[in-house]
């Protein structure tokens, strides 16, 4: 039985907890609070109650047929993408908001990349009556415009980080500078399965039912296990969320897709396991994109989700002994994939999720024509049109009347 | 003894605290950071410590931040943290390096502790290394006769104050706020609470930092600490001058009137 992490949240040589002091006890605490209550039934079933008729889970597992036949594979989608706020990040953040609530904490803070953390914990904290604030890169805060549109609406304050990168990775800090001066009265939020102990344990925790589910659905679908599970990776929690369920269940594969942005060979990329080395970063030691002497590299994606240069402990591990493996899936492989969805299913997948597809299409061709792919369809793409239509070229040029005259 | 027990000695004699002063190799330049470190010393400052400028400095507020970016697009590497250290120990001030973990365990920790040493360096600080983390670097750091200088902080109970204390050599950094580095307007009420409360489980020096900007405020912090530790307001004098030559005169007042306060006079 496979059983990880141990008591001081290591996974093998990765993990454990790299962070100022000043954290320690907080991190404790939250560790201590986190145990007791998933050992509560009440709380346990609050939560179920609240996954169940909010946030529209359990999600189903869909047979996609036409696409099946293009890939030449059985692919079944879980439809995470039908989760309320869009994604599976609503069963991470409801389960932490509600631990805040637990513990008493009045004030949550969050860190987002491309938003959709962001959105979910700020619906999150709506629901629960929390006060929210929301770190976000300022170039992020530009790119996605939108989703800070849709925080704000749902009543969270959205501060856009100015530091660093301007981008995810910058929003993580200013998150932690802001709960080490807060911490009394402040929950963190994390948004992946990354970070100090105990998030990347307890974040698989809430994530780990879409695995869950998605073993029993296959089984009683198909009668048997899937010959592989595929889900794509930035921080990691969806693949977690998939994987973990299936960790045991030697002969199925576990494929996690990393953002290869322009390929790997450019270092235009975000595939942190593939083409990065072990370091130390936000609080736990992993796979990262570092130069020479140890600073973080900027990440490219297409899929500003994945576009992150740490990825959660538990992977790296899983990585390093087998048992799961990660290979890249370029921009172009990904939004090739993302057009096949659209037109054999009528379903518009997160560009995040493009990648899974795009993985698993690989793994068709290995596999061939007999065997069976659970792809976790991990968010829906409404957030994504825009960079799609420009990415296909479907946003018509304005007309031109007359030289420099535009209607 | 190592260098800086050997401070500890005479500044304990002398019936005063020490001054601890921080400034980011590399800032604004290799060169000028070190007449910097030497400005402050000659203003008075007993230890030094060099910063190894980082890209994720999550310990650290804007004004450290805002050097350490600066010294990364200037093209600080760590070798140059190692020259910087060097010409720091030629002054005299027992010297050493404030870094997040990540760059040394990149370096090679052995490495690092050996080229450190090598340098005339006299420990680290690690601000994101607690000592449950250290085993490789306390190995080393014995290897190579330098001091661990780890951090403490309110929020730490008293189980974990004892441990750390008991993990540190050189000296203990206390935090005396819950925050990240920067000058305050006021010293906090939590210094002496946790410098009373480290006492009682451990008789290592203790330096206190985070928010002191001038010489009352080291006057204040020197009542009950071993070291007073200032870093933002010394990085400040050099951000906010118009020239060279006005920045260091700033960094050499500053340490004068700081090495005031310590004296407690």
């Amino acid at each position: 039985m496979y059983a990880q992490p141990d008591t001081t949240g290591h996974f093998g040589r990765f993990g454990g907890r790299f962070m100022p002091e000043a954290l320690i006890a907080p991190l404790d605490e939250l560790d201590h609070a986190w145990t007791d209550a998933k050992a509560d039934p009440t709380f346990m079933a609050e939560l179920d109650r609240m996954l169940r008729e909010y946030a529209n889970v359990p999600s189903p597992l869909y047979e996609a047929h036409r696409f099946s036949e293009a890939a030449g594979a059985r692919i079944l989608l879980k439809r995470e993408d039908l989760n309320h706020t869009g994604a599976h990040k609503i069963r991470n953040v409801i389960g932490q908001a509600l631990l805040a609530k637990r513990i008493g904490k009045p004030r949550a803070i969050a860190e987002t990349g491309a938003g959709q953390h962001g959105v979910a914990s700020a619906t999150a904290c709506a629901y629960l009556d929390l006060e929210c604030v929301v770190y976000m890169g300022e170039l992020d805060t530009q790119r996605q415009a939108l989703n800070v549109a849709r925080m704000r609406m749902l009543g969270a304050e959205v501060v856009p980080v100015t530091t660093g990168s301007r981008t995810l990775k910058d929003a993580i800090n200013e998150a932690l500078r802001d709960w080490v001066a807060s911490v009394d009265t402040t929950s963190y939020l994390f948004g992946t399965a990354a970070g100090p102990h105990p998030f990347p344990s307890m974040v698989r925790d809430l994530t780990r039912g879409i695995g869950d589910e998605a073993r029993a659905q296959v089984l009683e679908l198909t009668g048997s296990l899937p010959d592989a599970a595929v889900a794509c990776v930035g921080g990691g929690s969806n693949a977690i969320g998939l994987f973990t369920a299936f960790i045991d269940d030697a002969d199925v594969r576990l494929v996690g897709i990393e953002a290869g942005g322009d390929g790997v060979e450019t270092g235009r990329h975000a595939a942190t396991i593939t083409g990065g080395d072990v370091g130390v970063l936000h609080g736990a030691r992993s796979f990262l994109l570092q130069d020479e002497d140890g600073q973080t590299i900027e990440s490219h994606s297409i899929s500003a989700g994945l576009d992150y240069p740490g990825v959660g402990p538990e992977h790296s591990f899983l990585a390093d002994t087998g048992r799961a493996s990660y290979v890249p899936a370029t921009d172009a492989e990904a939004m090739s994939a993302f057009d096949l969805l659209c037109k054999t299913e009528g379903i518009i997948p997160a560009i995040e999720s493009a990648h899974a597809l795009a993985g698993a299409l690989e793994l068709a061709k290995e596999l061939g024509p007999d065997s069976t792919i659970l792809v976790n369809l991990s968010g829906r793409g409404d957030k994504d049109v825009h960079t799609a239509a420009e990415y296909f070229g479907l946003i018509d040029e304005p007309v031109v009347l007359e030289q420099g005259v535009e209607e | 003894m190592t260098a800086i027990d050997e401070l500890f000695a005479r500044t304990r004699a002398e019936g005063r605290a020490a001054l601890v002063g921080y400034l980011p190799a590399g800032f604004p330049s290799k060169e000028l950071s070190i007449k910097a470190i030497e400005a402050m010393v000659e203003g008075g400052v007993d230890l030094v410590e060099v910063g190894l400028p980082y890209s994720d400095p999550v310990m650290d507020g804007p004004t450290i931040q805002a050097a350490a970016e600066q010294a990364l697009r200037a093209g600080s590497r760590t070798t140059d943290v190692i020259d910087v250290v060097r010409a720091s120990a030629a002054t005299g001030a027992p010297t050493v390096v404030m870094t997040y973990w990540n760059p040394v365990e990149r370096f090679g920790v052995n490495r690092f502790a050996e080229a450190l040493a090598g340098a005339g360096g006299a420990g680290l600080i690690t601000p994101d290394l607690i000592p449950d983390e250290a085993a490789e670097w306390v190995a080393a750091s014995e290897q190579f006769g330098l001091d661990r200088i780890f951090l403490v902080a309110p929020s730490s109970t008293d189980e974990r104050l004892a441990m750390t204390a008991d993990a540190a050599s050189g000296f203990i950094y206390a935090t005396a706020v819950m925050g990240v580095t920067g000058a305050r307007e006021q010293t906090s009420a939590l210094g002496p609470e946790l410098v009373a409360r480290l006492r009682k489980v451990t008789d290592k020096p203790v330096g206190v930092g985070l928010g002191v900007s001038n010489g009352d405020q080291a006057r204040e912090v020197a009542e009950f600490a071993d070291a007073v530790i200032v870093g933002s307001a010394l990085v400040r004098c050099l951000l906010d001058a118009e020239d060279e030559s006005a920045g260091l005169e700033a960094i050499r007042r500053l340490a004068q009137d700081l090495r005031a306060g310590v004296e407690r006079n």
